[in-house]
């Protein structure tokens, strides 16, 4: 079984978990994700590998709890199981040929920008991080990312945590102030990715953007997580989930995103209240 | 024996009455009473050469399982079966026995058939009403073999190898096994419950089955082989990846792949209340397709309550469906649109499907797979309105595990090239199923499992 090895909140509604899955642990890299059911009855989520232990089996993952099942992930405890936790699923990030990148996370896109980030940073590629939150109370893994990064630039909605601004605010200035970078890495909410990838359109920068679409089997079976990429329809679960950040249609995958919206706030609305009965 | 029943018509099987059933996931064919079964063998005239045997991918030994029956031998009959299938449960619901035992049956020449799928079904099902009695353990002979893929051709193929004493796992990517008989075939179709105590059956004769590994991620075959110590590996992965028809509209909200749709449902029961997996039929679904995950959608579909159309390039006569499915969907009210190809799918406001456009067809001279040709009749265009639209035109196989084996040869179409007994271009490695030859059906799948299982035992043998 999947056991939960150890549990911590990043922030109040961020959370990290280290899982025993010595089969996912022993192949992960980051990029790659993996998907998990919490009990018998559960939906099937995907979530992005944080980072991985060959060693001791384990996998990293954090996520935030949004919904139904995020809700009920995170009312479990250390030694507790998961029902189901398959992967790694989906491609690796890309690294070859880099010198000098620019990795953009924005909010829980972060605890998949890290490893990114410091996967390139073993590398030796030179690794610029812009990060951004809604407010200092959200923020995760700032040490964590200044360790990998010779630039770090952390923004905040508010102005309360590092500068006041947007990512792009920030990205758009270290661009303008003559860094040049092979490759421009985005990793957060759909809207963010979206400017980000206008954004270094404008400047010719490469940019991949790294998509997290509803999706079930996460093996190719069901097409669920299909976006439009070029003018062709590609898998986010086999073909991705990182893609070339110029041709995505962000606008059709936000509308994607949203097809089961007044369903998902309902079951979570329920989860909640069964915990409160608990509680 | 006794006199045959020289009745020209097969016992009917019960069924629920359609209205009732159109709303409801439970079986829809009931099963047959002893009495029912028993009537129905005598109509077996228990020919020499038994050329039903000869339809039959899998060489049931028909006729004397159908002697057993007319002799109340019910135990008797399920041990002649399971010789030959692994999953007579299955096999009696979803084989299309009307194009293969039955279509050979000397009783159809004047009448119908001997119902051999209505008594299989009837047999395996009183088998397992009685669990417990199980076979005997096989003696380990030491070998140990992988299966990739629980579907029909990984257990046909594994049930086989551990009644011969090998030690086999087999390794499913998703969290239950059963591949398309859990995902694809709906409750009302294949109950579920019958799937398990398939499974089980072999879990009892000692097969392994490691869920949530999908291998080319989680493993590689080499490393099964090189680092794990299996000696042989079966590749049963199916050919699951849906096609669409790349028309406009194809991503609009509401629009889901045949496999996403059925996998909603049935894997992850989003039928029920409750369930934490959400589908949408809308109040107008268009399945699109003619094929029997065609059926099963509509019929899907109408069970969560939408008006629901058919939309078909050819006619009525080309249906690839089973006839019997075909009956079933016009019973339970699905509204067939024959000659009718959709070229786009328009959006509301909202980003969700708001209508299909379809184009009228006309049939002109065969075209290579002998059917006749559908055209376009030009500027005749239909427009339904709909909030939700089923892709349901086929499935190719999965790439995944031949972009992670080195020396696996595929077709060009990506199914994995395999001899007569299923060997492929690398050593140790055998495939079969919808794997090697693009989707067919569940009985076929087991055939190559069995033939597979057959050869690798071979392998296995001399191979100390």
């Amino acid at each position: 079984m999947y056991e939960i090895l150890e549990k911590r909140s990043l922030n109040p509604t961020v959370t990290l978990m280290k899982i025993y899955a010595p089969r996912v642990a022993g192949k992960a890299e980051p990029g790659q994700f993996i998907i998990l059911r919490t009990d018998s009855e559960g939906e099937r989520i995907p979530l992005t590998v944080a980072d991985f232990d060959r060693e001791k089996g384990s996998v990293t993952i954090i996520f935030q709890i949004v919904g139904s099942t995020t809700e009920k992930l995170n009312h479990l405890n250390v030694g507790d199981c998961l029902h189901d936790f398959v992967g790694p699923l989906g491609r690796a990030t890309e690294t070859e040929g880099l010198k000098k990148v620019a990795v953009v996370g924005g909010g829980v896109g972060c605890a998949i920008a890290y490893p990114v980030a410091k996967k390139m940073h073993d590398m030796g590629i030179e690794v610029h991080s812009v990060v951004g939150f809604r407010n200092k109370d959200l923020v995760i893994l700032e040490d964590e990312f200044k360790k990998v990064s010779s630039k770090f630039v952390l923004m905040s909605d508010d102005g309360s945590a590092g500068e006041k601004g947007l990512v792009t605010d920030a990205l758009r200035k270290l661009i303008e102030n003559g860094e040049k970078y092979d490759r421009v890495i985005t990793i957060g909410p759909l809207i963010m990715m979206k400017f980000v990838c206008q954004l270094t359109k404008q400047y010719e920068i490469p940019t991949v953007a790294s998509m997290n679409p509803i999706m079930i089997d996460g093996t190719g079976m069901c097409g669920g997580c299909r976006l439009t990429v070029g003018g062709k329809t590609k898998f986010a679960c086999v073909d991705g989930p990182e893609f070339d950040g110029h041709l995505i249609d962000f606008d059709e995958a936000m509308s994607r995103g949203s097809m089961y919206k007044p369903f998902e706030r309902k079951a979570h609305e329920e989860t909640c209240n069964l915990f409160k009965g608990v509680e | 024996m006794g006199k045959p029943n020289m009745s020209l018509k097969k016992n009917e099987m019960p069924v629920q009455n359609p209205d009732v059933r159109n709303s409801n996931f439970l079986e829809v064919a009931l099963g047959y009473t002893e009495e029912q079964a028993i009537d129905e063998a005598k109509r077996c005239l228990n020919c020499k050469n038994k050329p039903c045997v000869s339809g039959c991918p899998v060489q049931i030994d028909i006729p004397a399982f159908i002697a057993e029956v007319a002799e109340g031998n019910f135990e008797k009959a399920y041990e002649i079966i399971s010789e030959s299938s692994s999953l007579p449960a299955v096999c009696g619901r979803v084989c299309p026995q009307e194009t293969q035992c039955e279509c050979k049956c000397v009783r159809g020449k004047k009448g119908e058939p001997v119902a051999i799928g209505r008594l299989e079904r009837f047999v395996a099902d009183r088998h397992n009403e009685k669990s417990g009695q199980s076979f005997r353990k096989p003696v380990p002979n030491g070998h140990k073999t992988a299966v990739i893929g629980s579907g029909p051709s990984g257990l046909a193929c594994a049930g086989d190898l551990a009644k011969k004493g090998y030690d086999v796992t087999v390794f499913e990517a998703l969290h239950v096994a059963g591949g398309v008989l859990s995902y694809g075939i709906p409750e009302f179709r294949l109950p579920k419950s019958i799937v398990q105590k398939e499974i089980n059956g072999l879990k009892e004769l000692g097969v392994k089955i490691e869920t949530n590994t999908v291998v080319g991620k989680s493993v590689s075959i080499d490393e099964l082989m090189n680092n794990e110590n299996f000696e042989t590996v079966f590749i049963g992965s199916g050919a699951g990846l849906p096609r669409f028809m790349n028309i406009p509209g194809e991503n609009l909200n509401g629009v889901y792949s045949a496999n996403e749709f059925l996998t909603r449902i049935n894997l992850m029961k989003a039928y029920k209340e409750n369930s934490s997996t959400p589908v949408t039929a809308g109040s107008t679904a268009v399945i699109v397709g003619g094929g029997n995950v065609a059926m099963d959608s509509a019929r899907c579909a109408k069970r969560l309550g939408a008006e629901v159309y058919i939309v078909y390039r050819r006619t009525s006569a080309e249906l690839p469906a089973r006839a019997e499915e075909i009956e079933h969907a016009k019973e339970e009210g699905i509204i067939f649109k024959f000659l009718t190809n959709p070229v786009e799918i328009k959006s509301d406001e909202k980003g969700w499907v708001k209508s299909i456009v379809c184009q009228q067809m006309e049939l002109s001279e065969p075209d290579e797979s002998g059917r006749a040709k559908p055209v376009p009749i030009p500027d005749s265009f239909i427009e339904i309105p709909t909030d939700c639209v089923i892709m349901s035109i086929g499935t190719s196989p999965n790439p995944l595990i031949k972009s992670t084996t080195e020396g696996l040869e595929t077709q060009k179409w990506g199914g994995i090239i395999a001899d007569e007994n299923g060997l492929t271009s690398k050593k140790g490695v055998y495939a079969g199923g919808d794997a090697v030859t693009g989707a067919a059906t569940v009985i076929l799948a087991m055939g190559a499992g069995k033939k597979a299982a057959a050869a690798m035992d071979e392998y296995m043998k001399n191979n100390n």
